[in-house]
């Protein structure tokens, strides 16, 4: 009789909404009022125009580096929704829409995306980390942000979001062990958007979910449909409820898709998937569904969809314009200075040489 | 004042600044109830409890990710690297995230952290224990690394070091430990990170250096004293980034000879940016080319050679004769 064990934990995906906006899981229904479910509408509408635009402004070259991100507006927005302003956001470069959200202004977004400094500095009131590059480090960090709240005495809860092929480094499983050893108020919030640039997550592990990697760090774990809006919000919120209530970590997978290319760097998604593939995640497209549901209950109509719309252009259009009109512009000299508190003297000489080459 | 070893002087320094600063966090393996495989934290649990000085799981990665996020959070961590041969498992924790936090949130946050860590050869430690790593961290800018030489200097530069508000690596000579007592002030002082020191007066040759090879070039500097009467100063860098050039070239201007001893291999390195900056400085002072001592461009040996491998004081006497009979 064999003895090993494959997996014992079925996992199924949470969901609260069909894809034609009915509800399947009355159960679960979060305690939203209507004007928070027509916010989020408008978040996730908002979302959707400024991926459109900033893809459209990077090909101008008016915007640099950018990861777009319609296709995961239930996934990024629905879970943020679910936080308050005074916890903790350690965001990857994709989760830019959560960290506006959080208060980070637009046009500082845009600086981030031309290369700015100050595209990185997070004004003080705004409770986040800038957008990580190095996948999985905001893992290791979060628990550590978990248990500087936890050590205070506060009552705030700290995320990280990050994709499906984070999950494969060991920075992932650093950092659940590490808050479950603490058992510090973090959340683990993997958006399993089915690619890490082309790899699929069926070659990124032999695992057959990745939140079933949460329970090697011994914390509680959930996958939900990450294009349902409100099961997104739900999972996120109990996660946060518990996690404020000092009862430790907890490890989201959302099942989601991006539409568009990893970033606007050269990518092309047909070279490794297809478009049949991608018509199949249309389908199932948060917007529609969420709309869906909304209209049914006379919360949203179209004219309310035109205004958001027109509303987004108007607020893109004054972010750039603000970040074109920006001062001041970056120099040497600049990078110099924050390198450190006290500028050492061999720094202070290559500052010297920079500032007489920069004429000042 | 009392006598200590280097390993007491840094529990002290870890103990005045636990009790000066709530702020202030001590952890890494073992560091709690076992004070450290070296007991460098004994005690410290047992006084400050599990909230300041506590254990992290085996993972260098995460320690590293866990000062990070602590310093966001205003905190002052002091991680334990358990032994700095194994900082290449916390090398992104490290240079990508302390060192740059300043420069990418655009001084919004900082980095207080220090990193601390034995490191060193001559003490027999299975493989991947002992090596010298402070010159990758010369190409690591935002980082600055702190090497004493003594208990004095250990205290006061850890002092100094938890104090400083950007990422600092304390390194720790394993050889220097428990090798010799000194007088030690007790209560806070602090030593000047960046500030070289002569820890010996000469007019005829200048031998740079830092952590054990000080004592290896004072006792070269002796020899030579009696040998042929030469006088030969003695630097101790104490902080190899950012170097005191400015110590090390008036000595030079002084001594026109220069000869920069390290533990570490050859290449790049401290003692090659000590070469550099010498010439760059200071070349028309010079009677003779500025020599390096150093271990060979080999991996970290073995225990069994490993005391042939690393310079002693007949090299450095050699390469100070050169130097003088050039
Ligand atoms: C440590 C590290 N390795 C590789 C890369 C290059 N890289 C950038 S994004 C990416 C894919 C990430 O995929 P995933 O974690 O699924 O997130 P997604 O981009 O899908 O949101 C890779 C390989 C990196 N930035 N950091």
């Amino acid at each position: 009789m064999g003895v090993l064990v494959q997996e014992r934990t079925p996992y199924e995906p949470v969901r609260i909404l069909e894809e034609d906006g009915t509800v399947v899981n009355p159960d679960l229904m979060p305690d939203l009022t209507d004007e928070q479910l027509r916010e989020l509408m408008r978040r996730m509408v908002f979302t959707r125009v400024w991926d459109q635009r900033a893809i459209a402004l990077n090909r101008q070259g008016r915007l640099g580096f950018y990861a777009p991100v319609a296709g995961q507006e239930a996934s990024m927005l629905g879970s943020h929704f679910a936080l308050t302003k005074d916890d903790f956001l350690l965001p990857s470069y994709r989760d830019i829409p959560q960290l506006v959200f959080h208060g980070f202004p637009l046009y500082q977004a845009f600086l981030y995306s031309r290369g700015h400094i100050h595209g990185g500095q997070i004004p003080p009131d705004v409770h986040a980390l800038m957008p990580q590059i190095i996948i999985a480090a905001q893992c290791t960090q979060l628990a550590g942000v978990a248990l500087g709240i936890k050590l205070r005495g506060e009552k705030r809860v700290a995320i990280a979001y990050f994709g499906d092929g984070a999950t494969s480094q060991g920075d992932f499983y650093e950092g659940m062990n590490f808050a479950g050893v603490y058992k510090v108020p973090a959340i683990f919030f993997a958006q399993n958007n089915r690619y890490a640039i082309s790899v699929p997550v069926t070659k990124q592990t032999a695992a057959r979910t990745l939140v079933q990697k949460s329970v090697a760090a011994g914390i509680p774990g959930v996958q939900v449909d990450g294009m349902d809006v409100l099961a997104v919000y739900r999972v996120t919120k109990e996660a946060a409820d518990r996690a404020r209530a000092g009862e430790g970590p907890v490890m989201i997978e959302s099942l989601t898709y991006r539409y568009g290319p990893h970033t606007m760097a050269g990518d092309d998604p047909t070279r490794y998937r297809t478009n049949e593939e991608l018509g199949e995640w249309e389908r199932q497209d948060p917007l529609i569904r969420f709309r869906a549901f909304l209209q049914a209950r006379g919360l949203w109509s179209e004219q309310e969809e035109e205004a958001v719309i027109e509303e987004t252009k108007q607020t893109i259009a004054d972010a750039l314009k603000k970040a074109d009109e920006y001062m001041p512009k970056q120099t040497v000299a600049d990078l110099i200075d924050v390198m450190f508190e006290e500028l050492p003297p061999h720094l202070a000489e290559q500052k010297a040489a920079f500032l007489s080459r920069e004429g000042r | 004042m009392a006598q200590m070893t280097m390993i007491q002087a840094i529990t002290d320094a870890l103990r005045i600044e636990l009790e000066r600063d709530p702020n202030v966090l001590v952890f890494g393996e073992d560091v709690g109830v076992n004070g450290g495989v070296f007991r460098a934290t004994a005690g410290l649990q047992e006084q400050f409890g599990e909230h300041r000085v506590f254990d992290t799981p085996l993972a260098e990665s995460g320690i590293g990710g866990l000062a990070v996020g602590l310093a966001v959070q205003g905190f002052r961590p002091v991680a334990e690297i358990q032994f700095f041969g194994f900082v290449f498992e916390a090398f992104d924790a490290i240079a990508s995230q302390a060192a740059r936090l300043r420069y990418r949130s655009g001084g919004r946050y900082h980095a207080p952290i220090v990193f601390r860590s034995p490191f060193g050869g001559g003490v027999k430690t299975p493989e991947l224990h002992a090596d010298s790593l402070e010159g990758l961290f010369l190409q690591t800018p935002g980082v600055k690394v702190v090497i004493p030489s003594n208990p004095y200097d250990a205290k006061g530069l850890l002092i100094s070091a938890i104090r400083d508000n950007d990422p600092v690596i304390f390194l720790e000579h394993m050889k220097l430990y428990r090798s010799f007592r000194e007088e030690v002030p007790e209560g806070e002082y602090t030593v000047p990170i960046g500030k070289a020191k002569v820890v010996r007066e000469g007019r005829h040759a200048t031998v740079v250096t830092y952590g054990a090879m000080v004592h290896t070039s004072l006792r070269a500097a002796e020899k030579l004293a009696e040998s042929r009467g030469a006088e030969v100063e003695v630097i101790d860098l104490r902080t190899v980034n950012p170097i005191d050039i400015e110590t090390v070239v008036e000595s030079v201007k002084k001594t026109n000879r220069a000869v920069v001893v390290q533990e570490a291999q050859r290449q790049a390195g401290v003692a090659a940016e000590v070469a550099a900056q010498i010439n760059e400085r200071a070349i028309l002072h010079l009677e003779a080319p500025v020599l390096r001592v150093t271990a060979p461009d080999t991996v970290y040996p073995f225990a069994a050679i490993e005391d042939e491998w690393l310079p002693d004081v007949e090299r450095v006497v050699r390469a100070l004769e050169e130097v003088l009979d050039f």
